[in-house]
């Protein structure tokens, strides 16, 4: 297991209170697995990512633990996480195509970066300019200014950077979204490609897209209102998902080749809760077409099948 | 209905205005009574431009738009408040379309003011209630609220009963559900098919290819602010015939397929000839005829592709 995330807990402090964003979150990534996070805006995927590499106010721990490398990540405290961020833990930020110092040229910013870490740049020059080549980045990027490159090249860039330390686990937060479609397949199979040549151990992606996912990860976690709500592996999520959530999730996306004269798809009714004040028990209920009286008690996560876990009254009674 | 020929916008760029971008090159296309009509490209395609050449939002550089018969660039005062009557806007961001001070429905109020200064206050709040139930909202949920106490799936909504409360024949939906999560945007998009059995017609701008399958009868495949491809959905889904539609569809993210080893990665870009085909800087059967402007050419009936080697690429 590369890394295992148990009963996870982080909320936000608002003035009018804590804003329960991860509760009891709980999965496993396994060696070079991507896992894919998915959900709707405001389910706490973002939050769950930053949660393992920056944890900062106005976000706080309030419990559980994750192990890295069966190390213990500590996750709770800024100042020791820095010893793991970037060498251990590293990420590709929503904002990539704007995350570099426009002040710096590339070279010189990669400098900078990997001196304050501690590590001599000529060391890695070597294998830093192989990676470029690899993603097709000429090496004169090196003498350029941000500015200078378009929104593509700046993202490739920035992925290269974060993954030049061979980190055990990479998050991806939305590194396809304010992409083109063409240039999004190619971000989203470098990012498996930089899996199979082993310079990240095992990966998240964070997207709200879960064709994307279909595409390149080998599991999906659902969560839904800062809860999981189910995690299996890529074809059973969208085959056959168990969740009624997933459920209808899957069956709202329009697919190819389906028009709304022939077969018209729905929407879930409804809004996800707020996370204020978080409804008591199966934070779906109230959406759900199945919901039952049991659903007022919070229902576990737990394993139905090998590998496919479900945090549902109806799929854990029938396997209890 | 509407009847696009030839439109162009140039804008001035460099640093004294001394180059000129072509945003949107010779584009013609119509849209008749009650139908979908959705215009696809990537960004910087020039689609959310021609969305505003229409709306008369910025001025066009030639060509015509012409809306039953009569020019609207030529509209003025009485006229083009008629215009405004019968086609209105939707736009992609709807958190940004309203004014954050005030409470959300006074969109409606608006319009009153604007269009219907003689209607009595009574007989306005049925036309609003009803308005409201055709997009499927609970006007008891929606009114009398703040912009920030509602969903981005229920502003949308209420600017689309805006837009239905002036009786308009034609609807300029500009990406109005990328914004929109999965669970919600399918609902929108469901009314977008509901108001066109209303009788609207509805040109629907979008980057999603499923999408634009979901819900349209025409379709507009763009690029660089050149026609790549046009035609009836079904035939342009299922026989692309242009090598930028071909790559559009191979890329596009599926749930029942997956990708195939992709040859498109990082394509160095090949020069770019000017007044060629836009595309030959990316094509990959490109040849020294692309250095000409291919013309629209109609294949078979009802569907057009602009390109020299259309007849071999099959």
């Amino acid at each position: 297991m590369s890394l295992q995330v148990e009963n996870l807990r982080v909320h936000y402090q608002t003035l009018q209170g804590n804003v329960q964003a991860l509760e009891g979150v709980t999965f496993n990534i396994a060696d070079g697995e991507i896992m894919g996070l998915a959900g709707e805006s405001g389910c706490g995927k973002t939050t769950l990512g930053y949660s393992l590499i920056h944890l900062t106010l106005p976000k706080k721990f309030i419990g559980g633990c994750v192990t890295l490398d069966s190390q213990l990540l500590p996750i709770w405290d800024a100042e020791k996480m820095q010893a793991y961020r970037f060498k251990k833990v590293s990420i590709i930020p929503q904002y990539a195509m704007s995350a570099m110092n426009p002040t710096r040229k590339i070279g010189r910013m990669t400098l900078e970066l990997l001196e304050s870490r501690g590590i001599r740049f000529n060391d890695i020059l070597p294998e830093f300019k192989r990676r470029l080549e690899l993603v097709k980045l000429p090496q004169d990027v090196l003498n350029m200014y941000p500015i200078e490159l378009s929104g593509g090249m700046k993202q490739r860039v920035v992925m290269v950077l974060s993954t030049l330390l061979n980190p055990s686990l990479l998050i991806a937060d939305e590194v396809t979204s304010a992409l083109d479609v063409s240039t999004q397949q190619a971000v989203a199979e470098m990012l498996v490609e930089f899996r199979e040549r082993e310079f990240v151990k095992s990966m998240i992606v964070i997207t709200h897209d879960i064709s994307i996912l279909y595409q390149i990860a080998d599991s999906i976690l659902v969560m839904y209102a800062g809860r999981p709500a189910e995690k299996a592996s890529t074809s059973v999520i969208i085959n056959s998902p168990l969740h009624p959530y997933t459920r209808l999730l899957i069956s709202s996306l329009p697919k190819s080749g389906v028009k709304y004269s022939n077969q018209r798809l729905s929407g879930i009714p409804g809004n996800p809760p707020l996370l204020l004040d978080p409804p008591t028990g199966c934070r779906f209920k109230d959406r759900c077409p199945a919901a039952f009286a049991k659903c007022s008690q919070e229902p576990p996560f737990i394993e139905v099948k090998q590998g496919h876990q479900v945090a549902c009254w109806k799929e854990s009674g029938k396997h209890a | 209905m509407l009847k696009i020929d030839n439109l162009s916008k140039i804008y001035r760029v460099g640093t004294f205005g001394g180059q000129e971008l072509h945003a949107v090159d010779q584009v013609s296309f119509e849209v008749e009574d009650r139908q979908i009509v959705s215009l696809i490209g990537e960004s910087g395609s020039g689609k959310s431009t021609i969305g505003k050449m229409i709306l008369g939002l910025i001025p066009k550089s030639s060509g015509s738009i012409s809306f039953n018969g009569t020019e609207t660039s030529s509209l003025k005062n009485s006229a083009l408040k008629e215009y405004y009557r019968k086609v209105q806007g939707v736009f992609q961001d709807p958190f940004s379309s309203y004014n954050p001070i005030f409470k959300a429905d006074r969109v409606f109020k608006l319009i009153r003011e604007e269009f219907f200064p003689s209607v009595e206050a009574c007989e306005w709040d049925e036309k609003v209630e009803n308005a409201l139930k055709a997009v499927g909202l609970n006007p008891e949920n929606v009114l009398n609220k703040f912009p920030h106490q509602l969903s981005g799936g229920q502003l949308q909504r209420l600017l689309m009963a805006r837009a239905l409360l002036l009786d308009i024949k034609f609807l300029v939906a500009d990406e109005v559900i990328s914004m929109l999560d999965a669970s919600t945007r399918i609902d929108v998009l469901n009314l977008l098919a509901d108001l066109k059995s209303r009788g609207l017609s509805i040109l629907f701008i979008t980057h999603d290819l499923c999408l634009g399958y979901y819900i349209s009868d025409q379709s507009v495949i763009l690029y660089k602010g050149h026609i790549m491809e046009k035609g009836t959905t079904e035939k342009i889904y299922s026989n692309p015939l242009h090598p930028y539609t071909r790559m559009l569809m191979a890329s596009v993210p599926r749930l029942d397929k997956k990708w195939e080893p992709a040859d498109v990665k990082w394509k160095d870009e090949q020069p770019k000839h000017k007044g060629g085909c836009a595309y030959a800087e990316r094509c990959p059967f490109v040849f020294d005829k692309c250095r000409e402007r291919p013309l629209l050419v109609e294949i078979t009936k009802g569907h057009s592709v602009a390109c020299w080697r259309r007849s071999e690429i099959r």
